[in-house]
């Protein structure tokens, strides 16, 4: 090796990683406070804490806070040890870190304030808007320049989905928040009607498929070979797979309007691209299980692993879920319901956060200098608490959502709806009972997480680990 | 020419590209090259520290 001994920039990825954690536990108590109010309408206190303000902060904040520190603390580790070289950009780095958690905390004052566009997912005002493009075209600059200076000849296939991901979110962020500010705190959209509707969606569902998707598929691609100690099943079907997901979601979007005022072209249109893509999020998720094949037996008592690959389960249910919702059909049932609720947190809860969560247990020891963390029995622990928090929440919404569904369009002989509103709603409160004991679990499982983090950290040495020099090219 | 034969043209293009690089991704000369970018995370067990795999088991 060299001798002069530069080090990989782990300054970064621990502050992420760290927040990550401390992040999720504020974004799933929001949410645990939410389902509540659904059940005790009387926990609705004051105008700051309605649902109506709460929701969006829960949203904002397990998505852009939880899973946003997950991505950018993996991303910059991974792009570091597959690029063989340190992180670069100097300044822009702790800019992304401080500008991401000044854009969260501004989220966490403003959402329930009631500053609000209105657009889901993309609630936050002008003013916010600008200092994610700042931070988001920072992160851009660090990640590309880093694979721009890279010692290796390949780009490894996480760096792939980590840059699709940067890339897309760039371009729907600016695309959807084009709007005409009115003061400092109001804005009003480019777009209006139903071109503003599909704007939305198209940006929203593409939030799910490049922010909730490909970014996480960059985790599974470096930490599932990493943790089971083995390249990944194919490294062919991996390029296939991106470029079939990378071809494919951005039709998708319109899957959201079924029976709206959205042409009905457009919505078939939306209906098979959601179809066609369980090809590739199958053949992902197949390459990352069985990455697996011949090692299942670590399966049997590393707790990493288990978050990783029951989040590869997860995420192949709630692939094929999606695209059986977005056949209008079923979409007839289901749409409005809590069975798109469900379906939402079994790729929230089940994919995205446990892969986030098995990625951030595997960096922890070695970003604070230990082999292994704390205590891998609480990680264990861990483990089955968020599995059984995210069966009871996901089956109790499919529950609900069906019901609701069926009630809504029953109809008497005579013509008339046979159940009023209400009753629908009444129906659903033991289902969302059960929800929030299922919030509770998983949230449960965070303070676990935290705690062991902790102790974790508690008299480690954050040593900076020297670059390792690439290996000689085999002949 | 019409702004839907453009658009037409995009979308067929867009499949021929798609399946030109499925033909790629599985042609006999990408093979070594995938290879190598396989075991690009592994570079730094292989320098540090034993590899875990082996002897496990």
């Amino acid at each position: 090796m060299s001798g002069t001994q530069t080090t990989y920039n782990d300054k970064v990825v621990r502050q992420f990683a760290v927040m990550t954690v401390i992040w999720g536990i504020v974004g799933m108590l929001v949410g645990v406070i939410i389902a509540a109010q659904l059940v005790w309408p009387e926990l609705n206190i004051g105008p700051w804490l309605h649902f109506g303000r709460l929701r969006p902060l829960h949203t904002n904040a397990v998505i852009f806070a939880f899973g946003g520190c997950a991505l950018f603390a993996t991303s910059y580790w991974v792009v570091q040890r597959t690029c063989h070289t340190r992180l670069w950009g100097g300044p822009l780095i702790p800019f992304t870190f401080w500008g991401w958690q000044l854009i969260i905390l501004l989220a966490a004052v403003t959402l329930p304030l009631g500053i609000t566009t209105g657009k889901e997912y993309a609630e936050l005002e002008w003013p916010i808007d600008i200092l994610i493009t700042l931070v988001w075209v920072a992160y851009a600059v660090v990640f590309f320049g880093t694979i721009a200076v890279r010692k290796v000849s390949h780009i490894y296939v996480a760096n792939w989905f980590f840059g699709a991901f940067i890339i897309a979110v760039a371009l729907l962020h600016l695309g959807n928040s084009a709007e005409m500010p009115v003061s400092l705190t109001k804005s009003y959209s480019m777009y209006s009607g139903v071109q503003d509707a599909m704007v939305q969606w198209w940006y929203g569902h593409n939030a799910v498929g490049f922010f909730l998707t490909a970014g996480f598929l960059g985790m599974m691609y470096y930490f599932v070979p990493k943790q089971a100690g083995r390249p990944v099943y194919s490294y062919r079907l991996s390029v296939v797979h991106f470029w079939a997901l990378i071809f494919t979601y951005m039709w998708a979007g319109p899957h959201h309007l079924h029976y709206t005022a959205l042409p009905d072209w457009t919505q078939s249109i939306g209906m098979v691209f959601s179809l066609i893509l369980l090809a590739p999020s199958w053949g992902g998720m197949i390459n990352g299980i069985m990455t697996l094949s011949g090692a299942w037996h670590k399966l049997r008592d590393d707790p990493i692993l288990k978050f990783l690959i029951t989040s590869l389960s997860f995420y192949g249910m709630s692939t094929f879920e999606g695209p059986m919702m977005s056949i209008k059909t079923v979409n007839a049932l289901s749409h409005y319901t809590d069975w798109t609720v469900g379906h939402v947190h079994s790729g929230a809860l089940g994919w995205v956060a446990m892969v986030s969560i098995g990625s951030i247990y595997y960096l922890l020891p070695k970003l604070f200098g230990k082999t292994e963390m704390y205590s891998t029995k609480l990680v264990t622990t861990h483990f089955w608490i968020a599995t059984i928090g995210t069966v009871l929440y996901i089956a109790s919404m499919w529950i609900a959502g069906v019901m609701q569904g069926l009630m809504w369009r029953a109809v008497n002989a005579d013509g008339t709806l046979a159940y009023s509103f209400v009753e629908s709603v009444k129906g659903s409160y033991p289902f969302w009972a059960i929800r929030v004991l299922g919030g509770a679990l998983f949230l449960t499982g965070m303070l676990i997480m935290a705690y062991n983090m902790f102790k974790t950290i508690a008299g480690g040495k954050t040593v900076d680990v020297p670059v390792v020099a690439p290996a000689g090219h085999h002949a | 020419m019409d702004i839907n034969d453009l658009r037409s043209i995009v979308t067929v293009a867009g499949l021929l590209c798609f399946l030109a690089i499925v033909a790629w991704a599985y042609g006999k000369s990408s093979q070594k090259g995938f290879e190598e970018a396989a075991n690009l995370p592994f570079a730094e067990d292989d320098q540090n520290s034993t590899r875990k795999t082996s002897g496990s088991h």
